[in-house]
């Protein structure tokens, strides 16, 4: 059996398994599914571009994706005035402050004359403009905050469409892992790790504390669709005799069109992504990247600037997070910062990359595609096998209800399990790198 | 004159002592990572919840005790069980290297393969754990609850500000003390600890010397698995156990780690402390104290909390980054970065 052949039934088969979730559960929960294995899919391939080329280990992916989220909710919500008129002077004043404080602090390292004096105006120019920032700030969120709690209570967001924010979201994670990466590449591999870890749990408190920005834990629900709504799609005439003609109630058909519309959607988005990953990785760029993760040290004596090229590469795959996260927001049409859960969202994904094949791209689409089935589909299974094992039990027995209760529990391990597997007995994963 | 003593008693009440409790807890979290970092040459992810784990193990066992009606009062229960978490601990942590490390440390792979494996080995405890205690808050702290109460405090000073001292606190210094100095007299007077920090130093030069590796490693993971024990049962002595909070103390564990220089034992310590008090001293809301230290009755506005409490993770973040930028080997470390 040739490669590709192998490569190609592996595909069909997680069609197939689609496809018996289709016939034995329902169609509308086989296309969800899909679409979250698409999202999933595009995630993969931003971590395997870090990974796989470049041997960078990030384990930030929830703030990125998170970043991406906050970016469908600010471009698509409408701006709410009154919170404008109140403390949008505030917020933007504090803005500059900011600004202006860092663009200072970046100026006495790189012109001062270094020593004592040169450490002691960039500490007080810190304190200073952090000072300066609070008096602006402080009474901004205060009257912003206080602007219809219940409904709004934050600044809105832009009013564009959501679509624009799979764009906007990428920039965003993309600018975060700039400042990440300048931080901590070029050091040690495990202190780019932690670093990445606290960032994201940053971004997290970030968004689940700052209410002017995102309403923090009161969440941001109804935000505007790419896609036309099942409601309207039902009462079109043209919608009803299409659901007629291929024997379905419009309900029904409704619902899945719209997630057939949204697969449209994240699949042009993962060809594009696959094609320029796959086109990257052959060209000499593609080469440098993996000359250096193989040998770094011979990869700078032959003159290549390897920090650059990873701080390069690191923006990518971030950015390429943060298009995801967007994408994901778009389709729960709600923002909801917690639940963004390092466990689902971080180790999920590199399990998909390394199960995938790290380094191949469609190693990378098809771990995604295969994890998250099974992580779905992980619950009902469990739910069953706890049910056949404590078949044998009394009915009131409490290791009977502990069991049945802690099976969703059960999936954690069982990915940690088949990571600790796959790294062990096949490292090079389903799809291997060629 | 009374002003100047309130003011060092509230600081002492919320800044002092908790960040005292805390930076012992953290430094013998700290000390874990640090000891396999020299030894293994990993970033153990997994060490939050091996915590997690060791305290599990030993909340069973002390209610177990408590439905016996076993006590040692004032001093909590937990402490008789401790024993048995650490036995578990070190059980579980050599049978993870039996299993997952010890096959990448004969194909001699790069450590970021180390740093996955142990993610999933941090899959899995945390699966683990979930499934035998549940996902929630469990308290299992028994016996005196203070040795200081404010109120009593008061009274026998006459001061408005009281010192509340909890057991827990006085507990967590006294333990950390205890094993930090049993831990430098093994790694400094015993032939186990000399061959392990030699192993630590240069390896092929321990090797040649005739230093069993296999036997380091074994030491190593006890030590650890130990030290996770103990800083785990202290931390959910003083506050409570809830796996996920384990997984987050990651963070402030590895950047103590960090701070101090990854591989060294002293700076473990040290960064538990530079970090504990980094949190509790932003985190702390001075006008209180403000108040009492400006003359009259002028008080600030504000609270004059520098960050929210909820941004403390941020505090351990943002120290990591400083030390990252100025000195990456830490303050007491020697390793390249």
């Amino acid at each position: 059996m040739t490669v590709n052949l192998r490569n190609i039934l592996m595909f069909a088969a997680v069609a197939a398994a689609l496809a018996l979730v289709g016939l034995v559960q329902s169609w509308s929960l086989s296309l969800a599914i899909f679409n979250l294995c698409l999202i999933s899919a595009i995630m993969s391939l931003g971590i395997n571009i870090q990974w796989g080329y470049a041997g960078l280990f990030n384990v930030g992916v929830m703030g990125f994706v998170a970043l991406g989220g906050v970016a469908g909710l600010l471009i698509s919500t409408p701006p709410v005035t009154a919170a404008w008129q109140v403390g949008g002077y505030g917020i933007i004043i504090t803005l500059f402050v900011a600004i202006a404080t860092i663009l200072a602090a970046i100026f006495t390292i790189k012109r001062m004359p270094t020593g004592k004096l040169q450490k002691l105006i960039f500490t007080g120019i810190i304190v200073a403009g952090y000072f300066l920032a609070r008096v602006f700030f402080a009474p901004a969120v205060e009257s912003i905050e206080a602007v219809e709690p219940a409904k709004t209570g934050f600044l809105g967001g832009f009013g564009l469409p959501i679509l624009i924010s799979w764009i906007a979201g990428g920039f965003l994670a993309a600018g975060i892992a700039w400042v990440v990466g300048k931080i901590a590449l070029g050091l040690r591999a495990d202190y780019l790790a932690i670093a990445t870890l606290g960032i994201a749990e940053i971004i997290i408190a970030v968004l689940k504390n700052e209410d002017w920005l995102t309403r923090g834990v009161k969440n941001v629900s109804g935000l505007p669709r790419p896609v036309p709504y099942e409601v309207d799609l039902q009462q079109t005439i043209w919608f009803q005799d299409w659901a007629g003609y291929l024997g379905a109630t419009p309900v029904e058909f409704s619902s899945i069109f719209v997630k057939l519309c949204y697969a449209a959607l994240f699949g042009a988005v993962l060809v594009a992504v696959l094609w320029l990953s796959e086109r990257a990785l052959n060209s000499p760029w593609g080469r440098l990247m993996r000359a250096i993760r193989d040998n770094e040290v011979s990869a700078e004596a032959m003159g290549k600037d390897v920090t650059g090229r990873h701080l390069q590469v690191f923006i990518l795959g971030s950015a390429v997070l943060g298009i995801a996260g967007a994408m994901l927001t778009t389709l729960d049409g709600q923002f909801t910062p917690s639940s963004y859960q390092p466990l689902r969202f971080t180790f999920i994904i590199w399990i998909m990359v390394i199960v995938g094949g790290s380094g191949n791209n469609w190693g990378a689409v098809l771990g995604g595609f295969v994890i998250w089935f099974f992580w779905i589909e992980a619950e009902p299974m469990g739910l069953w096998l706890m049910d056949l094992i404590t078949s044998g039990m009394a009915e009131d027995s409490g290791l009977r209800r502990h069991l049945l209760n802690s099976a969703a529990h059960m999936r954690l391990m069982t990915m940690g399990l088949i990571l600790l597997l796959v790294l062990r007995f096949s490292p090079r994963g389903l799809i291997p790198e060629r | 004159m009374d002003d100047i003593f309130n003011a060092v008693i509230l600081l002492s009440n919320f800044v002092i002592v908790p960040g005292m409790a805390y930076g012992a807890q953290l430094a013998l979290g700290a000390l874990g990572i640090t000891l396999v970092f020299g030894i293994l040459r990993f970033s153990n992810i997994a060490h939050g919840d091996t915590m997690a784990f060791g305290t599990m193990a030993t909340i069973l066992v002390t209610w177990l005790l408590q439905s016996w009606g076993v006590s040692i009062a004032p001093l909590p229960t937990a402490l008789l069980a401790l024993p048995f978490g650490i036995a578990s601990t070190v059980v579980l942590c050599l049978v993870t290297d039996r299993w997952v490390y010890r096959f990448f440390r004969r194909e001699k792979a790069a450590p970021v393969v180390f740093l996955i494996a142990s993610a999933g080995v941090m899959f899995v405890l945390n699966g683990l754990v979930r499934f035998i205690i549940g996902p929630n808050d469990q308290r299992f702290a028994d016996g005196e609850r203070f040795i200081m109460k404010a109120r009593a405090f008061k009274k026998m000073t006459g001061l408005s500000e009281g010192l509340a001292f909890k057991a827990s606190q006085a507990l967590t210094i006294l333990t950390a003390v205890i094993v930090v100095i049993a831990l430098f007299w093994f790694l400094n007077r015993t032939r186990a600890g000399k061959s392990m920090r030699a192993y630590s130093d240069n390896e092929d030069l321990a090797l040649l010397s005739g230093i069993n590796p296999e036997r380091v490693v074994l030491i190593t993971w006890t030590l650890a698995a130990a030290l996770a024990t103990i800083a785990g049962v202290l931390y959910g002595l003083d506050k409570s156990f809830k796996p996920f909070t384990y997984f987050q103390l990651l963070l402030p564990m590895f950047a103590a780690a960090i701070v101090g220089g990854l591989g060294s034992p002293v700076g473990a310590i040290a960064g538990g402390f530079v970090i504990a008090f980094s949190e509790v001293t932003v985190t702390y809301a001075y006008r209180k104290f403000i108040a009492y230290v400006m003359p009259g009755d002028w008080a600030p506005e504000g609270l004059v909390q520098l960050l929210s409490t909820d941004y403390k993770f941020a505090v351990s973040f943002m120290i990591l980054v400083l030390v990252l930028l100025i000195r990456p080997t830490g303050m007491f470390g020697v390793r390249s970065p």
